[in-house]
């Protein structure tokens, strides 16, 4: 039965097999550079007609500039700017707050959880806390943080401390705690305690759970800043896009949605980078460096 | 200290070659190496250290594991320990590591309490338990202090046959490897007796023999007291000088197998001891 079903099953692709496949030989015979080229060149036509066909629209009226700008104009936008240093300004601005926002969140959020894994008792203390804190979106207390600090840099700092302070909290603490307690137990009767132990089994073991932490903080981190800048702000991306809103300036804004895009895609490059050499070990990362 | 570790491991560096699996019979005897291994462990006779159980029992909660358990190994003895799955062998093992307390007797080494022998005792786990963030030769050097850390750690790679391994990731070797990278972590904390809680359980039959002529030839060189746990009688029987049997909490069998090394497998007498015990294992008291 199985048998006879496989055998009928075969017999149209066997017979279609042939046309398709003395197509594909013979270009690739032909010229396997261009082949090549071709399947790594497919994936951006897509994006690319896109950008014409948005050109092109731009071009013929069929839409507004208030809409959105054709994107030679993005483009141009984007090299004045950066010619003219405001840009860079901004992104410095931006980028100096999230990364300060993310050492002191990530900062704690490791050192909590650091010791809420290690310890039971500080566990029993603060952990319940902690996680019914977890349940509050950071940008929910905008409204707060605004009466608390007003609209300068605290405000922008402790959105963001707090938004990239539970990923790395909880990803530490679940870390720590899964560490394989056979190699904690082989470590010790090797003669390894305290912090020689810490440093050689417990930290190595959770690593790979920290990292996971820090790479979704990072996300976070983009997000909670944008919002925060965009809310109230003297300079940065967030003020150049909202700067740009009042005077219509929509080429701007979509440079300013750009840089975002770049800083996050940045951000995870190199939280993957650090993890890469980090976890250097990892059957999964050497699996992929292979 | 009572001698320098780092010396007591130099005067093997040119056996490497036993590493070899097969080598071993190839090898010609040094001239103070004599046949029969009681008199090879002679030229370290104070290697080994001394077990005395006395009236051991441990229970887990209301399950009792052991009971009453009267045990003496000589130093430099291979014993082996035997017995159905969940018998108590592991944990009888565990105890004189010291992973898990007494709940009643004691245990001695070399007449003390075990707590003055944790440097003289190593330990093999089933599953290798290397750390994957350290690669092979950081792995065996773990615990290791002093300068020579990493020498003494190169040298014992060498003696289980790896010595080309010692950059790599623990998780680029195979099951066999990892356990020989394991024996060489304990031994070279030269222990004066080494603990094998089912290290061959996972290995296939070929990397099995293997590594049992590598135990049996590193411990004709070091000379440490063995305590080997294992479910496979036949292995018990090729390795060790007295194979034990823990049958409902006690020891229920003292079998002593008095023949030359290396054992062969197909032997009468391994045979015929092997059957012995088996036919103990598979609950006819009335057989020994």
């Amino acid at each position: 039965m199985n048998q006879a079903v496989s055998i009928q099953g075969e017999a149209p692709a066997a017979g279609a097999k042939p046309a398709t496949g003395a197509a594909g030989h013979s270009s690739l015979s032909a010229n396997p550079l261009l082949q090549r080229l071709r399947a790594q060149a497919l994936p951006w036509l897509v994006p690319a007609a896109v950008l014409l066909l948005w050109e092109a629209a731009s071009r013929f009226g069929w839409l507004s500039t208030r809409v959105l700008p054709e994107p030679w104009a993005v483009a141009t936008a984007f090299w004045s700017l950066s010619a003219s240093g405001e840009m860079w300004h901004h992104v410095a601005v931006s980028t100096g707050r999230a990364l300060s926002g993310f050492a002191i969140g990530g900062g704690l959020g490791l050192a909590l959880g650091l010791l809420t894994g290690s310890l039971r008792s500080a566990e029993t203390l603060l952990d319940s806390s902690l996680q019914m804190l977890r349940n509050i979106p950071p940008l929910a207390l905008i409204p707060l943080v605004i009466l608390w600090f007003g609209i300068d840099e605290t405000a922008k700092l402790f959105l963001v401390s707090l938004g990239v302070f539970f990923p790395v909290y909880i990803n530490t603490f679940h870390g720590i705690r899964n560490v394989d307690a056979g190699l904690i137990e082989m470590a010790k009767s090797y003669g390894l305690s305290g912090w020689a132990l810490y440093r050689q089994v417990i930290l190595p073991g959770a690593l790979p759970s920290i990292l996971v932490g820090v790479r979704f903080s990072l996300g976070l981190m983009w997000v909670v800043l944008i919002v925060a800048e965009t809310i109230s702000a003297q300079s940065g991306i967030g003020y150049m896009t909202m700067n740009a809103r009042e005077f219509l300036q929509t080429d701007v804004v979509l440079v300013g949605i750009l840089l975002y895009a770049l800083l996050g895609k940045l951000a995870d490059v190199l939280s993957r980078g650090l993890e890469h050499w980090w976890l250097r070990w990892h059957p999964a990362h050497q699996a992929r460096a292979r | 200290m009572r001698y320098a570790k780092g010396a007591m491991l130099t005067p093997h560096l040119e056996f490497e070659g036993l590493a070899v699996p097969g080598m071993a019979e190839a090898a010609p005897p040094r001239l103070h190496e004599v046949a029969t291994p009681r008199q090879a462990r002679q030229p370290a006779p104070a290697r080994g250290l001394s077990l005395q159980a006395d009236d051991v029992g441990k229970s887990f909660g209301e399950r009792e594991v052991l009971r009453a358990i009267d045990l003496r190994v000589e130093p430099g003895e291979f014993v082996a320990i035997v017995g159905r799955s969940g018998c108590g062998k592991s944990t009888l093992l565990r105890l004189v590591a010291g992973l898990e307390t007494l709940s009643s007797g004691a245990l001695r080494l070399d007449g003390a309490p075990l707590a003055q022998h944790r440097e003289d005792i190593r330990f093999m786990f089933q599953d290798a338990r290397l750390l994957p963030w350290k690669r092979v030769i950081d792995n065996i050097a773990l615990g290791l202090t002093g300068q020579d850390a990493r020498e003494r750690a190169r040298e014992a790679l060498s003696q289980v046959g790896l010595a080309d391994r010692a950059n790599d990731w623990p998780a680029v070797l195979s099951g066999g490897q990892r356990q020989r990278v394991a024996l060489a972590r304990a031994l070279v904390h030269a222990p004066r007796l080494l603990l094998l809680d089912e290290p061959l359980g996972a290995l296939d039959a070929l990397t099995r023999i293997e590594m049992q002529r590598l135990i049996e030839s590193l411990w004709r060189r070091h000379g440490f007291t063995a305590l080997l746990v294992t479910h496979d009688v036949s292995e018990a029987i090729a390795l060790a000088d007295r194979v034990l049997l823990i049958d409902e909490h006690r020891v229920a069998l003292d079998q002593r197998v008095e023949l030359a090394r290396p054992r062969s497998r197909g032997n009468a007498q391994v045979a015929a001891i092997e059957e012995q015990v088996l036919q103990r294992v598979l609950h006819d008291p009335r057989a020994a």
